[in-house]
């Protein structure tokens, strides 16, 4: 609240000064070298929200425990294997990428890569636009890429918990699931076994899908840079190899399963050490 | 007479050494009180109004903040009456469920409270990430985020296995079996076997202290969950929130 009156009075403006008082100002406080701002005191505004969110989450929670009880179940045997062994539900989603990989694959490389490619997430986005604020329109990209992997996790969890039943064999919620499914008569064959079908040779055909998953990589990391010039330049070489390494890394989980529906392909790449 | 006790106790030595200022309501004690309460004063003095808006950060960080001391209270109440051992553990979860007063409420609590902070975390970094707000200067916040929620996702999953029933004992089967996958370092993985590692040496068997999920397992499970992952967390947070006053919210002007 500016007091024009009272610094006329205190001070009145002298037009042969070359200084002058500004402004007097009410107020119970004083700031200094600072632009006009629209802030409040954390005590009590924030204070309140917060206490109002910790106090109904709380509600919340203790609601849910007048019905819902935490599980215990037989005491650990080892002596009786439960059908299906499931993880706690938000490892269900990597438990389930055992179906499609191996186990290194999908219990440790997988991972580590998804947690360091979050973790690199700052460095690798070089748009500076939308700090702040929910945005959509101004990075397209990063948008896009984040949430369809942060989706096939939570698909894949959802399928884990929902649709997985004895011998990890998907049940529908109307299926009798106490009753075994009967095993598809479909085989899954590997892709060099599918090539040989074809007449090429053992040895042809085992070089033709390691090109082939080389080939993979290629495209992804070639591809971009033929499309979207400027952004690749952006991005500049590191980040570039970075990103787009990634990004092939995460397409591997719906290649996968979209080989294993569509053509009954269990592994593309076999080699006497690991399979992909 | 009760005025008189009043000012006599807030005269007093005692009081004054507790409560440096008055009741917070002026600008000077709003903003003394957070300058000399060492919890308030993870908070500015002051914040734009903007910024408080519910449908910006939707409490996540706060509400996972606040599910990290509501388990740490829960679970030093079980931590009273379970003892990490194969053949008592079961019987104790038993016990805290139908014996102990309030042990169901608190190992209820202590169980959706958890569930809670691993679905809270991640849909915090969902928030921070579709407003931006891993952007420069907050790059390095963001960072420590990731290492918050593995920690988040671990001390969850050590948990699992204390109550020592078949749904424990069968996760973590589940869930080491990988770990003896490991490249290099896991028997069953890649080069494993070639570097030399079998199954009684190699990183599953760090992880569980033997061959299969047992009293070894158990007990490294309950150091990691109740010392080793809190205290990790606690330091992450220590940093997480001093960053955010460093280098500034990334709420809307």
């Amino acid at each position: 609240m500016a007091e024009r009156d009272t610094t006329e009075n205190i001070f009145p403006r002298n037009p042969k000064k070359s200084y002058a008082l500004m402004e007097l100002v009410k107020g119970q406080g004083f700031q200094t070298r600072k632009q006009p701002e629209d802030t409040v005191f954390v005590w009590p505004h924030l204070l309140y929200i917060e206490l109002i969110a910790a106090v109904t989450f709380l509600a919340g929670l203790l609601w849910v425990c007048t019905f819902k009880h935490a599980p215990l179940e037989d005491m650990a045997s080892a002596d009786t294997t439960p059908n299906p062994m499931k993880a706690p539900w938000y490892f269900l989603g990597l438990q389930e990428l055992l179906v499609f990989f191996d186990p290194w694959l999908a219990g440790m490389v997988l991972p580590v890569l998804m947690i360091v490619g979050l973790m690199a997430i700052p460095y690798l986005d070089v748009n500076p636009k939308g700090v702040g604020y929910w945005a959509w329109r101004e990075r397209p990209f990063a948008i896009w890429t984040f949430n369809f992997g942060f989706l096939l996790w939570w698909i894949f969890i959802i399928i884990g918990v929902f649709f997985r039943g004895l011998d990890w064999a998907w049940y529908w919620p109307w299926d009798d699931w106490s009753q075994h499914k009967v095993a598809s008569s479909a085989t899954l064959n590997d892709m060099n076994v599918i090539l040989q079908g074809w007449g090429m040779g053992a040895a042809g055909a085992d070089w033709a899908t390691y090109v082939l998953t080389i080939l993979y990589f290629v495209v992804f990391l070639a591809l971009p840079a033929v499309l979207w010039r400027g952004f690749s330049k952006q991005l500049g070489a590191v980040r570039y190899i970075i990103v787009w390494g990634l990004f092939a890394a995460m397409m591997l989980s719906p290649l996968k399963v979209f080989l294993r529906l569509a053509f009954n392909i269990k592994y593309f790449m076999v080699t006497p050490w690991f399979k992909l | 007479m009760i005025d008189r006790l009043v000012k006599y106790v807030r005269d007093s030595q005692v009081w004054q050494s507790i409560f440096r200022h008055g009741y917070p309501d002026t600008d000077r004690n709003q903003s003394l009180v957070m300058f000399s309460s060492v919890l308030l004063h993870l908070h500015p003095v002051k914040i734009r109004r903007s910024a408080l808006k519910f449908r910006y950060t939707m409490c996540l960080g706060g509400l996972s903040a606040f599910m990290f001391l509501l388990l740490t209270f829960t679970g030093i109440f079980l931590m009273f009456y379970y003892v990490p051992d194969t053949r008592a553990a079961y019987g104790n979860i038993k016990d805290i469920t139908s014996n102990v007063f309030m042990g169901g409420l608190m190992r209820d609590l202590h169980k959706w409270s958890a569930e809670a902070m691993v679905f809270l975390v991640w849909a915090h970094m969902f928030r921070v990430f579709m407003t931006g707000a891993y952007k420069a200067p907050r790059e390095l916040n963001w960072v420590v985020g990731c290492i918050l929620l593995t920690a988040t996702l671990l001390l969850s999953w050590t948990g699992y296995l204390l109550p020592w029933d078949q749904l424990a004992l069968w996760a973590i089967t589940v869930g080491t079996k990988m770990a003896e996958a490991t490249p290099f370092i896991g028997y069953a993985g890649p080069w494993g076997q070639q570097l030399g590692f079998r199954v009684d040496n190699d990183i599953r068997f760090l992880l569980i202290g033997g061959t299969v999920v047992g009293q070894n397992a158990l007990l490294r499970f309950y150091v990691l969950h109740c010392v080793a992952l809190p205290v990790i967390i606690t330091l992450g947070m220590v940093v997480h929130f001093w960053r955010i006053r460093k280098d500034g919210f990334s709420g809307p002007l």
